[in-house]
């Protein structure tokens, strides 16, 4: 088995005339944590949603834990082994903690079809199991997301690919809307994952946190990667140099 | 206590503050109304100490209520709440069904075609739709049909919404003048009448009571589905974030053509109850039925935004409704006033959901 989990090549994403994503080639390898910054519209987003099975790829392919993948959607991806944190969060603001977490997955006491009936209690206990694991303090979690703060709801949404074992984790901007005390919540969570040797991709523009967690930086820009840096070889301003435009690293130059 | 369940930044959360269900609300509402109406009973000087509920003096059935009064109130609303049980489905996916009132005329016109009785008071019955061989069918036909005569109209009605995306209000729409037209049509202008015995019990078996029993055993029904089940959650995930819903796999156009389709199927109850219980078919059954069953989803805290309510909540904005409308009867006041102050109820439910919204997101 070779150690890469995830590879995509000439993965591209137009929408209509928009060239949101243009030829990514991208490897992340078991255990590796991967970021990748660019500026808003480089199309970051657009990658993870090809790769998650949200929308579907104009053309390309992605290689996930050796096998070609064609994910129809979202649960396809999950079922994989793919757990994310969309920037949007994904959560359903009436519900409460256990509710989101499950959403889409829930644990049933009783089959019947669309009408099987719901193992409540199991997915509270698994709900306190998640928080606990990531560290995450959530004052009451029958509470409905709708009254949480932001930091709250982001940390809900990390929980939510905590409490599934995955292959692969992939956040998007998961603290661009938090403030000190919870950034910090989160970066615990990211290195944990790390020390549990499970590979991330990290979508983020905070160049401290890239640098203190991530082994290395891809930089989109408008719909292409144009660096791919290792982390002891670059610093902040070298990535910035890449992610205004005034540099390129040769291999991507004649595509740019 | 509370100092140890500190949220992250230092949140706390404070167990006082938990808001209580919103059918609290909702019932504190329907007793003050009940006491406005008793209290005019006593103050009006035409009243002579009536009251609207309570039967002081004789106690003649032995309970100190009075049942007759409760069993219009309930009666009354029976039929149309069957089918707010519907639209708080649906509205809790966030969508609106304005077609179940024309449902109710086509589905009661073809359901009482294969209900009728062969023979009125020994001569052939006069309205007779088709010939000998769907004379005095057993009443398990009839009810099928009904429920196949809905559930094709639901199903359509979510077919066009999820896999054409119109606007669930232009879709429901369409239904509504086309179920209205076919209704019309089958009847050739005729009401089509005496159906079967059995078919008669359906609407007016237990002592009258018949169709109260189908309106509260369907609401515990989907209130228990609704509260307990994967179809449950999933309507209330899909009203509260549609994108979230698709995000996290839900199969949400699948899930709108059951939601629609259930939604159909209990308009399609509802026609056969009200067909039955008047021994008759029209075309013009069911007319503003969905208004009045949307009002009493609204009413009773479902909001018109979606992902939030419960079918007992409208159970009590349906009771709501019947003690108003009662009330004024009672009061003797002209019926002209009850449509007036129906319409004032709804634009007023819908003010207090979105008031009740904006507190809920600025005390987040
Ligand atoms: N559904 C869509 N339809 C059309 N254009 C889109 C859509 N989603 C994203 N885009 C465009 O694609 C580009 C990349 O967007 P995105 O991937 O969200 O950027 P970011 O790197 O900030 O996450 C932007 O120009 C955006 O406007
Ligand atoms: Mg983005």
């Amino acid at each position: 088995m070779s150690d890469v989990i995830l590879e995509t090549r000439d993965l591209t994403k137009h929408y209509g005339g928009v060239h949101a994503l243009q030829g990514a080639n991208f490897t992340l390898r078991r255990g590796e944590h991967v970021a990748i910054m660019g500026d808003n519209g480089a199309g970051k987003s657009t990658f993870v949603r090809q790769i998650t099975g949200v929308e579907q790829r104009t053309r390309g392919e992605i290689i996930f834990a050796g096998q070609p993948v064609h994910f129809e959607n979202p649960m396809d991806a999950r079922n994989a082994g793919i757990e994310t944190v969309f920037q949007t969060l994904a959560l359903a603001d009436q519900l409460d903690v256990p509710d989101n977490l499950f959403l889409g997955r829930e644990l049933i006491k009783f089959k019947l079809g669309p009408f099987s009936i719901l193992d409540y209690k199991a997915m509270r206990e698994r709900t306190l199991d998640a928080l606990q694991k990531t560290g995450v303090k959530i004052p009451n979690i029958r509470g409905t997301i709708e009254r949480m703060s932001g930091g709250q709801r982001q940390c809900v949404a990390i929980a939510r690919t905590a409490t599934f074992h995955s292959k692969l984790t992939i956040m998007d901007e998961p603290t661009a809307a938090l403030g000190v005390q919870e950034t910090a919540q989160v970066e615990n969570i990211i290195r944990n994952l790390k020390e549990a040797g499970e590979p991330l991709i990290l979508i983020s523009h905070n160049m401290r946190q890239v640098m203190d967690l991530c082994d290395r930086i891809v930089v989109f820009r408008r719909g292409r990667i144009c660096a791919n840096l290792r982390k002891e070889e670059t610093d902040g301003q070298d990535v910035v140099a890449y992610i205004t435009g005034a540099k390129t690293q040769p291999e991507y130059a004649d595509a740019m | 206590m509370s100092e140890n369940s500190h949220g992250i930044g230092g949140l706390t959360f404070d167990a006082k503050k938990r808001a209580w269900p919103n059918e609290v609300n909702v019932l504190i509402a329907l007793l003050a109304i009940i006491a406005i109406f008793e209290i005019l009973g006593q103050l009006l000087p035409y009243m002579g100490n009536q009251s609207l509920l309570f039967d002081f003096d004789t106690g003649r059935d032995g309970t100190i209520l009075n049942m007759a009064r409760l069993k219009i109130i309930i009666l009354q609303v029976s039929i149309t709440g069957i089918i707010a049980i519907g639209a708080t489905q649906v509205i809790i996916s966030g969508g609106i069904d304005l077609s179940p009132g024309s449902v109710v005329g086509l589905t009661a016109m073809v359901a009482m075609s294969f209900a009728q009785t062969a023979l009125v008071n020994g001569n052939p019955n006069p309205k007779a739709v088709f010939g000998d061989w769907a004379m005095d069918l057993p009443v398990i036909i009839p009810v099928m049909v009904a429920l196949g005569c809905g559930i094709a109209a639901g199903m359509i009605n979510g077919l066009l919404i999820a896999y054409t995306r119109i606007p669930p209000f232009i879709a429901t729409l369409g239904m509504m003048v086309t179920a209205r037209g076919a209704a019309k049509w089958w009847s050739k202008g005729q009401p089509i009448s005496f159906p079967t015995e059995d078919f008669g019990a359906i609407g007016n078996g237990m002592s009258g009571w018949s169709p109260v029993v189908i309106f509260i055993g369907l609401a515990v029904l989907f209130h228990l589905i609704l509260r307990f089940t994967v179809y449950g959650k999933h309507t209330y995930a899909i009203g509260s974030n549609e994108d979230a819903a698709r995000m996290s796999g839900i199969k949400v156009d699948r899930h709108k053509v059951l939601v629609y389709t259930i939604a159909g199927m209990l308009a399609g109850l509802s026609a056969l109850v009200v067909s039955s219980k008047g021994l008759t078919a029209q075309a013009g059954m069911g007319v503003m039925y969905e208004l009045d069953a949307i009002a009493m989803t609204v009413i009773g805290g479902v909001s018109l935004s979606g992902g939030r309510g419960s079918i007992l909540g409208t159970v009590l904005g349906a009771l709501i409704f019947g003690v108003i409308i009662s009330g004024f009867t009672y009061l003797k006041l002209d019926a002209y006033y009850q449509e007036m102050v129906k319409g004032v109820i709804i634009v007023a439910a819908v003010v207090l959901d979105q008031w009740r919204r904006q507190r809920a997101a600025t005390n987040a």
